[in-house]
């Protein structure tokens, strides 16, 4: 098991590199100058101009920019951004929490309805809820995000009045973070309602967020499910004189889960990618509103640094994924 | 009285390509405690007679019978409840792939277990004392280590007596196995016979041992069924089948053993069992059949009375005289 997470942490080291250049290029091939937009619409005298750009290091060549960059990452400084003057890194940990529980909960709804949802159309194959099924998360998969969030806003939040447009809290309550996530905030401050009004305004954006890895989960979890059902240790099973929910639920969903694994970890990019368009469009105030925001405000050290801080996130999670392999079937533990 | 009895024993495949009779007509007679053979090629439609006595055939397959009963009782007019409860407890089957027959998800103490729970009220300490005792039986050494081991750990003449420690696991009183050992090392094989003789003397239970080795029925079995195409060709108790075949595939059969070339080449039957698309009119051995003739070839055979080993045949081999005529 040491042997194999060392092999794994080798893959990481490069990746980590190849990750830390783009986020630094990726910013700086985007037109537009950080001091101009800073300055705003008084404009700037060519000589403040000069000082701002030698004291931000842009009169550097762009190799000396990454090396800054670079050691500073390795230094666990991500640079302090131009807008707020903070630490990147301090922002990013402010923020992040609010993502984190919006990306949690559409996974959990995603798991939760895609996994049983898989498994009953491949056990009633080629039957209406099957059909139905693929349809719908065929549906669900190619729906245009923005237009899928604006729909159900205008119906539950409009028409309806059932939730709230935006943000992640009634203005009637105000308590202290204590670990970021609002469900939890809420229910520490003991305010009568608080945690009633959080619940309220993460529906709809985690319904949204959940849609696409929803429907993903559900059609591998179908296909792994049909070829696991057709394997010769399922008709022992059967020939056991076992429950079909014993034979379907633990012996074929235990093999079938790993490829479905794989695809809920491909998810997790995915979602965080989701999410910068799901917090724009309900102004949640998250880690994928900031990154835009920044993006329009030229936030170079922000930008980069926030790029950086979402991929190590998401081969975090990929890394754990393949820890999983290894505890659902053991015979992928041997390789 | 009949352990199983089976009378008109049709499976019908729904395929992309049109209905496929992949069982056309079989009857099964098995006695309590009794070994019978099933022989034939592959393709002739052994395991999947045997699958629709257990119900494990896919959805895809109709299975009509005019009689289905085990130890007396209806298997067609069983709720898939009542029949869970039946097999893997009374009626067991035991499957040719032993590697990939065990789950490798869990391990094979786990799915063992698994049966006795389902099956026996044993708590989970005498579970585990009669796993002990039935890898014991099976001749597993080091049961409490070989307990805790994936399949994939184990190879494959061991998970095959996994399989039947699994199957044996409640005290069956039929024991399905099918071609257990084809897919073994040929040193493994005699072994595992040795072992299903052995426990069949032991627990009297009945064995039926679906093969396409010849060599194998001679040393086990006391009744055998020959079974071509999807029907059943000739039925007698293995002496006489030995003696005085009826039916020239069973003929065919026996020339074709090592022991029993006359020539240096062995004798083969020549050609292939008919398929979904193949099938002749008339007896479906006909057309490799070196005795067939126009009547074989346009009508269907009858069965031959029980001295004549039921063969399905026009003119059945070492009959007397007058029943030529
Ligand atoms: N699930 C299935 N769908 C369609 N045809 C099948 C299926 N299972 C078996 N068959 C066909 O039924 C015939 C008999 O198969 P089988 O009973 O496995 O032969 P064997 O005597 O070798 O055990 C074969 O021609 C096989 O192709
Ligand atoms: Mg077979």
């Amino acid at each position: 098991m040491l042997k194999f997470f060392l092999s794994r942490l080798g893959t990481f080291i490069p990746t980590f590199l190849g990750v830390t250049l783009i986020s630094f290029a990726f910013i700086r091939v985007l037109p537009g100058d950080p001091i101009i937009v800073m300055a705003g619409e008084r404009g700037l005298s060519q000589e403040r101009y000069e000082a701002l750009r030698s004291q931000y290091g842009f009169d550097q060549p762009l190799y000396v920019q990454f090396w800054e960059y670079f050691t500073g990452v390795l230094q666990g400084d991500l640079g302090t951004s131009f807008v707020t003057n903070r630490p990147v890194w301090d922002e990013f940990f402010s923020l992040f929490p609010a993502t984190l529980e919006l990306s949690i909960c559409a996974i959990i709804i995603a798991i939760a309805l895609g996994l049983p949802a898989g498994v009953i159309a491949a056990v009633y194959r080629g039957k209406f809820f099957d059909r139905a099924l693929m349809s719908t998360a065929l549906i669900g998969y190619s729906m245009p995000i923005f237009w899928w969030a604006l729909l159900l806003i205008i119906v539950f939040s409009g028409n309806l009045g059932w939730t709230p447009v935006s943000g992640r809290m009634g203005l009637l309550y105000f308590f202290d973070d204590v670990t970021g996530f609002m469900l939890i905030d809420s229910l520490l401050s003991g305010q009568e309602g608080a945690f009633g009004s959080a619940v309220h305004h993460l529906i709809l954006p985690s319904i949204v967020l959940a849609t696409i890895p929803l429907a993903v989960i559900a059609r591998q979890t179908r296909s792994a499910m049909l070829e696991v059902l057709s394997e010769d240790y399922i008709r022992t099973a059967r020939a056991k004189g076992l429950s079909p929910g014993r034979v379907n639920g633990l012996h074929a969903l235990r093999n079938a889960m790993i490829p479905v694994i794989t695809v809920i970890g491909l998810s997790v990019g995915t979602l965080l990618a989701g999410a910068i368009l799901t917090e724009t469009i309900f102004s949640w105030p998250g880690i994928g509103k900031w990154m835009v925001d920044s993006i329009f405000r030229r936030d170079y050290p922000v930008v980069q640094g926030g790029l950086l801080m979402i991929a190590v996130m998401v081969m975090f999670v990929n890394l754990i994924v393949d820890l999983l392999y290894g505890l659902i079937n053991p015979k992928i533990r041997k390789r | 009285m009949s352990l199983l009895k089976i009378r008109n024993l049709s499976v019908t495949f729904t395929t992309s390509s049109g209905p496929f009779r992949a069982v056309d007509k079989v009857d099964v007679d098995v006695r309590p405690g009794e070994i019978l053979a099933i022989v034939g090629e592959s393709g002739s439609g052994k395991s999947v007679s045997m699958l629709a006595t257990m119900g494990l055939l896919p959805w895809t397959a109709t299975v009509t019978a005019d009689e289905m009963s085990f130890d007396g009782r209806d298997l067609r007019a069983m709720s898939g409840k009542a029949r869970r409860r039946l097999i893997g407890n009374d009626l067991a089957m035991i499957f040719q792939e032993p590697m990939s027959s065990l789950n490798p998800c869990f391990t094979v103490g786990f799915q063992i277990r698994e049966a006795l729970r389902k099956h026996t009220s044993l708590d989970a300490k005498a579970r585990h004392a009669r796993c002990i005792e039935l890898f014991e039986m099976v001749g597993i050494p080091a049961p409490e280590r070989r307990l805790k081991a994936f399949p994939h750990q184990l190879s494959g003449g061991m998970n095959q007596r996994v399989m039947i420690a699994m199957a044996i696991a409640c005290r069956p009183r039929l024991l399905i196995a099918d071609e257990p050992t084809t897919a073994l090392d040929v040193t493994i094989q005699a072994q595992i016979l040795d072992l299903l003789t052995g426990l069949q003397a032991e627990t009297g239970m009945g064995l039926i041992l679906i093969t396409h080795d010849m060599g194998v029925v001679a040393e086990t079995a006391e009744r055998v069924a020959v079974q071509y195409a999807g029907q059943k060709v000739e039925d007698q108790p293995v002496d006489a089948l030995f003696d005085t075949p009826h039916h020239p595939y069973t003929a065919a059969l026996l020339a074709a053993l090592p022991e029993r070339a006359t020539e240096r080449h062995l004798p083969t039957i020549p050609g292939v069992v008919p398929g979904q698309h193949d099938r002749p009119a008339g007896c479906l051995f006909s057309p490799r059949c070196k005795f067939a003739d126009d009547t074989c070839r346009t009508i269907e055979p009858p069965v031959q009375p029980p001295e004549l080993g039921l063969a399905l045949c026009h003119y059945p081999l070492h009959a007397p005289q007058e029943a030529k005529a």
